[in-house]
């Protein structure tokens, strides 16, 4: 039986839509002498988007930022309403699009365990009932009569993804909830999300983690452009959704246009791999970005970026560190080179461009990738760089033997 | 649960689903309930004096009127003693203003409430014209020491309380709903909302008796909803004489505010989440 159904669903967002007083009575002036309807410019979050879900089945939901992931997840838990088309849930939905919505740092950890689960649908009973099982999952016991502007961020983390977690609802949709906090949070989640999906609860599932994707939901649907491109099982979706990740911007415009500056493009490679297969932790990485100076700039520099899903910026490269090469009018093609440094995890890259006087702009997150591999070696590292150790044994009599462990 | 087309537990979300507004609110009630308790925990946080700021205000008021409208201008209190017939308007109007004023923010003060999670909209609204009935609880114990000092014995007219009390709060929820509906999508209802307040509060008879008006100009005066409330907690309390016609003009006038805001409410709450 399906419990989720979205039946030729569109949302239209109006842009521009917070007038002030005056421009609305403008607004209505105008619709009663013209036939034309809402003057403002327009987009389409989704376009005729219809899928459903069965009783107990988990689904992905992979895209580029602004494919209407997001707004899929709002109307499928009521936030929103579509603006053609219908979608139906059936049981209790519960949203988690945003870990401790509705707390409030005056209040303590308890009151917040009540107000956050009211917000979310649970009623007061079913708190009480909860509750002990809600403290213990979230370790935060001490500090229940703290209020929560007191808490470390990871102990507010901890007890917002609690209350969430404890809602036994019969649909959950969840957007992106592990971009936040440690890796050890991250894991409690996914084990948390896969538990209910074992409990036979409904699953909906938005992420750049391509892995905890793939890990959760054996079906997945890939939305672009507010359409759905393709759907069926993850392991296909993700595959062809990576490949098109790496590849779409040669047949696309530009990532980004000034005046100055247009970048065609950012792509990560692989330094002996194919182009367009998928990267694995261990590759040698290219960073590659190809773009056009059309003014001539002194002093014009460029930095090449990787940020970790953490929002860890763990690689900030300078060509003025390292190159007197000046970038007058021309297009240029730069790469940088990566050892293989990086754990498993998704990564965005991206580029800056300015000069030591001004930023012209900033991309941080142009190009998401992900390192896929075997996430058992200690995943709450970025950088896996294999140091040499220098051991000293200090009580024992003096020797001079010394052990060297390790070696690059 | 909510039952879209006959079918249980099916719920259905597009651009024609409506659900009855008592139904929400019943469905709600914990929220509505946990709205209030929150709001209420929150006020008097890190707040030295704490409930005490609950009296200071009126004190201050009332002891201001009754120097300037009382003494210096002479004006009738209906045969009452002056200060308590001010503090039981007073307590009345404050209740009112602060309750329409707290609904007014209570969305726009809470972004991602409206645009993360689902919850019954009408609840926050709701949820926030409850606390105040702790303060205007205040207000009116102040008023029965007042009725000790003056040494008034009220009648069975106080049995009355109830009846007041509901249109007491059925008057501030009509604008409440409105103002945090339209304070989405427009938010000059916030800069608009302190003058509109002070016009509201000279145009009600708090200072001065609606008795300063008559005939077809206390009915016309009675458009503002306030009137027949306040005229009919005085009758109540203080023994005034009935309201009568204007009383019935103000329960009009509740009705259509009422009707009016919560439809709009329910209209536009489903782009708040769009255009908060």
């Amino acid at each position: 039986m399906d419990v989720v159904e979205m039946d030729h669903v569109s949302k239209r967002y109006v842009l521009g839509q917070r007038l002030n007083a005056r421009e609305a009575l403008h607004a209505a002036a105008r619709r009663l002498i013209s036939t034309r309807s809402s003057p403002g410019p327009d987009i389409w979050a989704l376009r005729d988007v219809s899928f459903s879900v069965s009783d107990g089945q988990a689904l992905g939901i992979v895209g580029r930022n602004g494919a209407g992931k997001s707004t899929v997840l709002k109307i499928l838990a009521g936030i929103t309403t579509p603006t053609a088309g219908v979608s139906r849930t059936r049981g209790r939905v519960a949203g988690l699009l945003e870990v401790g919505t509705g707390f409030h740092p005056e209040l303590t950890g308890r009151e917040n365990i009540y107000f956050n689960g009211a917000i979310l649908g649970m009623s007061r009973s079913d708190i009480t009932r909860r509750f002990n099982q809600i403290v213990e999952f979230s370790g935060v016991e001490r500090f229940l009569d703290t209020p929560v502007k007191r808490y470390s961020s990871g102990m507010y983390l901890r007890l917002a993804f609690a209350v969430a977690a404890h809602l036994e609802p019969d649909v959950l949709v969840v957007d992106e909830i592990l971009a936040v906090g440690d890796a050890e949070f991250q894991r409690k989640c996914l084990g948390r999300m896969q538990e209910a999906e074992g409990e036979g609860r409904t699953l909906i599932f938005v992420s750049h983690d391509l892995d905890a994707l793939s890990k959760l939901c054996p079906q997945s649907i890939w939305l672009e452009s507010g359409r759905i491109r393709d759907a069926g099982a993850t392991e296909a979706i993700v595959r062809d959704y990576l490949t098109s990740a790496l590849s779409s911007r040669e047949s696309g415009g530009p990532v980004y246009k000034s005046d100055a500056v247009t970048v065609h493009d950012i792509r990560v490679l692989s330094a002996d791999g194919q182009e367009g297969s998928a990267l694995m932790r261990g590759d040698r990485l290219r960073i590659e970005t190809v773009f056009d100076v059309a003014e001539d700039i002194p002093g014009l520099d460029l930095a090449v970026l990787v940020t970790s899903s953490g929002g860890v910026r763990v690689i900030d490269e300078m060509l003025s560190d390292r190159s007197s090469m000046r970038l007058s009018p021309g297009r240029y093609r730069v790469s940088l080179a990566l050892p293989p440094m990086l754990n498993v995890g998704g990564y965005t890259a991206g580029v800056w461009f300015g000069t030591s006087y001004e930023n012209l702009f900033d991309l941080p997150t142009a190009t998401p990738f992900t390192l896929h591999g075997s996430d058992l070696e200690r995943p709450e590292r970025v950088l896996v760089l294999n140091l040499p150790f220098a051991v000293d044994r200090l009580d024992a009599a003096p020797s001079p033997h010394r052990d060297s462990v390790g070696g690059p | 649960m909510l039952s879209g087309n006959g079918s249980p537990g099916l719920k259905s979300n597009s651009a024609g689903t409506r659900t009855p507004v008592w139904l929400s609110l019943w469905q709600a009630r914990d929220l509505v309930a946990f709205f209030a308790l929150r709001d209420l925990r929150l006020r008097y946080k890190q707040a030295a004096l704490g409930v005490a700021w609950v009296l200071l205000q009126p004190i201050a008021t009332v002891a201001i009127f009754t120097v300037v409208f009382g003494r210096l201008a002479g004006i009738s209190s209906e045969g009452v003693p002056y200060p308590l017939f001010a503090l039981l308007g007073f307590s009345v109007w404050t209740y009112f203003s602060s309750a329409t004023v707290r609904a007014s923010e209570v969305l726009v003060h809470n972004p991602a409430l409206v645009s993360k999670v689902y919850f019954p909209r009408i609840a926050a609204p709701t949820g926030a014209v409850l606390p105040q009935l702790v303060d205007l609880a205040v207000s009116l114990a102040m008023v029965g020491l007042l009725l000790i000092y003056y040494e008034l014995a009220p009648s069975w007219r106080l049995l009355a309380v109830p009846v007041w009390l509901t249109l007491l709060i059925l008057t501030a929820f009509g604008p409440a709903v409105l103002l945090s509906a339209l304070n989405v999508r427009y938010r000059d209802v916030q800069h608009a909302i302190g003058p509109v307040m002070q016009i509201w509060f000279f145009a009600s008879p708090i200072a001065y008796p609606s008795t300063l008006f008559s005939g077809h100009g206390e009915l016309l005066y009675a458009l503002n909803p306030m009137v027949g409330v306040i005229g009919l907690a005085r009758w109540s309390v203080l023994n005034t004489p009935w309201p009568g016609w204007p009383l019935a003009v103000s329960v009009g006038m509740v009705g259509v505010m009422l009707v009016c805001g919560v439809s709009y409410f329910r209209r536009s709450e489903r782009t708040f989440a769009d255009v908060i």
